[in-house]
């Protein structure tokens, strides 16, 4: 297993690399000048060519790639154009908030898109399965800030009963931390659901007519041994890989639901960041997102193996 | 049969509702299984043989299904419990086993907890006891070393231990009936023979009854005391095995049983012989043909293979280094002339079929020479490979796969003639006409699509595609394998009519002993990747020289009710893999003359 983990991060790299000059060249690319973002009002060219090089935006295009490269390598993702605070000094305080939401949206997302799967899948055709889908297109189809609003609107407005927005760290004040991410949690989690709930459903559909079962049921085997048992688990397979796949969608909504719940998280920072050209913040993010989809694709995959032993075999 | 029987089948009918409307698949299924008694329940595909014995467990989708009729097991109607009752009859008090071990058992549990879970369930063991028994279970079932094999997951087995380790998780519970249906189909016929004679001691160690499914005669022959023949979901006689085969009335039964290829049948016959034809209402058979005189001997051969090796690498570890390969076809060697059936018989694994792929250039040969048709094969670049696929065309194993669902079949046999630019689409369509009556369809045919035809039509549009570029030599991959015997009797006197009248060369790959004997000229044994035996058909079969040719043909079960009692001696031999280190070197190989063109492997 360390000899698979150790393979699979060697082959990470090129793959680090490649995103790192896109995302170096992306900055390069887009319109509008730092510079001049950073001036201000100032227009005086001394000043403009001062600036100019001391963020050695003169050199040659390669030797600004490895001088970045370099830096990022020890740690210096740059300063933030912006606000002076370093960029790795930044993601550090916003990282955990949206980690927080994102575990709780994928909490969600599992305690409902997953049994509501088998059931579809085990009542195949019947009115329950057809209510499933129809609940989970209905997941689908609704866009996470109308839904947001929707629910500020009732459970804070009308009701009272959470706080529309604001945050709290989890380690200072846990109790009123998760009264405010349950409903950002829920609205991120709730299009997540409907698409587990659908690959759920299709890979217990497919499990549920293989040949093991029907050997579990000649044994006698009653119905909850066989589905959460012999079919679940065979099922689990195709669903984990889904879910470090559904981790990009997650990030995508947190920029979104962070934004209506007005939280201080990473993908509000996106937001921020790439309204102000703070190039180096936007660069450390998309930096540390290829890092994180990495990591949980690894994580899906080491967890593929455990639960395939004839993969676990093969290692 | 003495005593009250264990089961008693009264009526049997069983319906699928498809497209709202109720469809019978069996119909008034009447029979007895006594206590230690064998029935089998013989058949082909379609006959309703299987939908019978998951009627008896009530393992159908009750939704899409329904079964009438009685199904008394000891004194008590199974189709009258509830499922909870009949639950805790499967498993217990009759178990089943199936065709596939490949798939049957759960690849994410050890076979010990899958075992065991039946020893928990119905006999309210305690999982420790429970694996003293599985232990005791697979000992039982003759499983080398198996308390440490407890713990190993299926695909750690291999095809006929998976049947084993299925066979133990029926006994579990001392069922009094066990239902086998198909259970050796899928397994090799050394491993086949294993089985049936593994299930023929435990059925008397243990005393319990047997219905036994399947579509071998041979296999019926061998274990059942009686026999049911079904046909197209009736039961068109029943009677004592002895009776069926030698005085069976019904014209089906005699049909069946003339159709089934006999190893040992084709005694003082110089030439392959077409099967004998038979007239399905009255159940008599047409005197076969022979088919002589197709061989160009003395001519140069149309294909000549000397020292062929094929590999495969097998990578492990950090950097995928190579570290063994899988010798599949190692120093062949041999000769085929025009007109001439050259069969290379095998067993899984044994690389019959890489040996054909090789010749065509389906797979890279590693070393060796092939001369096909004037063409230095292996010499060959994109250009010359693809005109030298002119002369050599495949028919596969599965007509269905090989064929694309979404292609009218007309196009599927004129596509090869169209790719190859060798006519105009009119002259297309009549070559396709012309050989969709040739393999025995007729030319309106052209517009359907694969899935309209039958398993046996399937194949000869896949034949009549392998004809239309006009081959010389047409390489046949286990292509009769799949079918039901009356089926597989057409399209082998099929092959031989087309032999005769195209003066075909035949590569027949096949694992099937009593088919290669109807049908070749000579015979090539291949064993890990190697031919041991080589020779006429008459000198291989009448005078085997090799310890492994004649392994195989005493394998192969004989559709004879006096080899009731055979027993092969239990074995837990396993075929051999040909995967070897690096630094295996293979040893040079020393041929001895039989005689004429008749020569056995030293050694």
């Amino acid at each position: 297993m360390p000899v698979y983990i150790g393979k699979r991060l060697l082959v990470a790299i090129p793959t680090l690399l490649i995103i790192s000059i896109f995302v170096f060249s992306l900055q390069k690319l887009l319109p509008g000048d730092p510079i001049l973002a950073m001036a201000g009002e100032e227009r005086d060219p001394a000043t403009l060519e001062f600036l100019r090089a001391k963020y050695h935006l003169n050199d040659p295009i390669i030797l600004q790639y490895f001088a970045w490269l370099g830096g990022i390598l020890v740690g210096d993702f740059g300063i933030s154009l912006r606000t002076n605070q370093p960029v790795l000094e930044l993601i550090g305080q916003k990282l955990p908030v949206t980690i927080q939401l994102a575990v709780m949206a994928m909490f969600f997302a599992m305690v409902i898109g997953i049994p509501i799967g088998i059931l579809a899948a085990v009542k195949k055709n019947t009115w329950i399965d057809y209510v499933a889908n129809i609940v989970a297109l209905t997941g689908l189809s609704i866009p996470n800030f109308w839904l947001g609003i929707m629910l500020i609107l009732l459970v804070s407005v009308k009701l009272g009963w959470l706080p529309a927005s604001g945050y709290e760290s989890i380690f200072v004040d846990p109790v009123r931390s998760l009264q405010t991410m349950v409903m950002p949690a829920f609205v991120l989690g709730n299009a997540l659901a409907a698409t587990l709930m659908r690959h759920t459903r299709s890979a217990m559909v497919g499990v549920m007519s293989a040949d093991y079962i029907r050997t579990a049921r000649a044994k006698g085997l009653s119905p909850r041994e066989i589905i959460l048992s012999h079919s679940f688990r065979n099922a689990l397979l195709p669903v984990v890989t889904l879910l470090a796949l559904l981790f990009g969608e997650l990030l995508a909504g947190a920029v979104l639901t962070e934004q209506i719940f007005t939280i201080p998280g990473f993908g509000k920072m996106t937001v921020d960041a790439v309204f102000n050209r703070d190039y180096a913040v936007v660069q450390g993010i998309v930096l540390c997102t290829a890092v994180g989809f990495i990591l949980m694709n690894l994580l899906a995959d080491v967890a593929y193996v455990l639960l395939n032993p004839r993969l676990r075999a093969t290692l | 049969m003495a005593g009250a029987p264990i089961l008693s089948v009264r009526d049997l009918t069983t319906s699928f509702r498809v497209d709202g409307e109720w469809k019978s698949v069996v119909r008034k299924a009447s029979f007895d299984v006594g206590a230690g008694e064998t029935v089998a329940i013989v058949g082909e595909s379609g006959s309703g043989k299987s939908v019978t014995s998951l009627s008896i467990m009530r393992l159908l989708d009750p939704a899409s299904s329904r079964i009438e009729g009685e199904v008394m097991l000891s004194g008590r109607d199974l189709l009258s419990l509830s499922e909870k009752e009949m639950r805790a009859v499967r498993g217990n008090e009759v178990s089943m086993i199936f065709q596939e071990p490949m798939t049957s058992l759960n690849p994410i549990f050890t076979i010990g907890r899958q075992i065991s879970e039946v020893l928990t369930r119905h006999k309210g063991l305690s999982a420790q006891e429970a694996r003293a028994e599985t232990v005791r279970l697979l000992e039982k079932v003759r499983i080398p070393n198996a308390s440490s094999r407890f713990d190993d997951y299926p695909h750690q087995f291999s095809g006929g231990m998976r049947q084993r380790v299925m066979i133990a998780m029926a006994l579990a519970s001392r069922p009094k009936l066990l239902i086998a249906d198909e259970p050796t189909t899928a397994l090799d016929v050394t491993i086949q023979g294993q089985i049936l004679d593994l299930i023929k001691v435990l059925q008397e160690e243990e005393g319990m009854s047997v219905l036994f499914i399947t579509h071998d005669m041979g296999v019926v022959a061998e274990i059942a005391d009686r026999t049911i023949v079904m046909y197209r979901g009736e039961q068109v006689e029943t009677g004592a095995t002895e009776e069926i085969f030698h005085r069976g009335q019904h014209p089906y039964t005699r049909a069946l049983l003339s159709a089934v290829p006999k190893l040992g049948s084709m005694e003082n016959r110089p030439w392959p012989t077409r099967f004998p034809v038979v007239d399905m209402k009255t159940g008599l058979a047409a005197e076969p043909v022979e088919v002589a005189g197709t061989v160009a001997h003395g001519r140069t051969p149309l294909l000549v293979v000397r020292n062929l090796v094929t590999r495969f690498p097998v990578r492990s570890g950090l950097l995928s280094r190579q570290t063994g390969a899988v010798h599949a076809v190692e120093n062949v060697s041999f000769d085929l002339h025009q007109g001439e059936t050259l069969a290379l018989v095998g067993e899984s694994g044994c690389g019959k079929s890489t040996t054909g792929r090789s010749i065509m250039r389906l797979v890279e040969p590693a070393a060796g020479q092939i001369e096909l048709d004037g063409y230095n094969v292996l010499r060959l670049d994109q250009v010359g490979l693809r005109a030298m696929r002119k002369s050599v065309q495949m028919i596969f194993q599965d007509p269905f796969s090989s064929l694309n669902p979404r292609m009218t079949v007309g196009a599927a046999i004129a596509e090869p003639f169209v790719k190859h630019k060798l006519g105009t689409t009119r002259q297309a369509k009549e070559k396709t006409a012309d050989l969709l009556e040739k393999v025995g369809l007729s030319a309106d045919m052209a517009k359907r699509y694969p899935h309209e035809f039958s398993g046996g039509q399937r194949q000869r549009v896949a034949i009549a595609r392998a004809l239309s570029l006009d081959p010389k030599l047409i390489v046949a991959d286990e292509s009769v394998s799949a079918l039901d015997v009356s089926i597989k009797a057409q399209v082998c006197n099929l092959l031989l009519d087309l032999q005769q009248s195209l003066n075909l060369a035949f590569l027949f790959i096949s694992h099937d002993m009593a088919v290669v004997e109807r049908v070749s000229h000579r015979v090539a044994v291949m064993y890990l990747g190697e031919i041991v035996e080589i020779g006429p058909r008459a000198a291989v079969f009448d005078n085997p020289q090799h310890s492994y040719t004649r392994k195989l043909m005493a394998a192969v079960p004989v559709p004879d009710p006096a080899r009731r009692g055979i027993r092969r001696g239990i074995s837990n031999d396993e075929l051999k893999s040909p995967v070897r280190g690096m630094d295996y070197l293979p040893p040079k190989r020393e041929y001895r003359e039989v005689s004429a063109g008749h020569l056995v492997q030293l050694g």
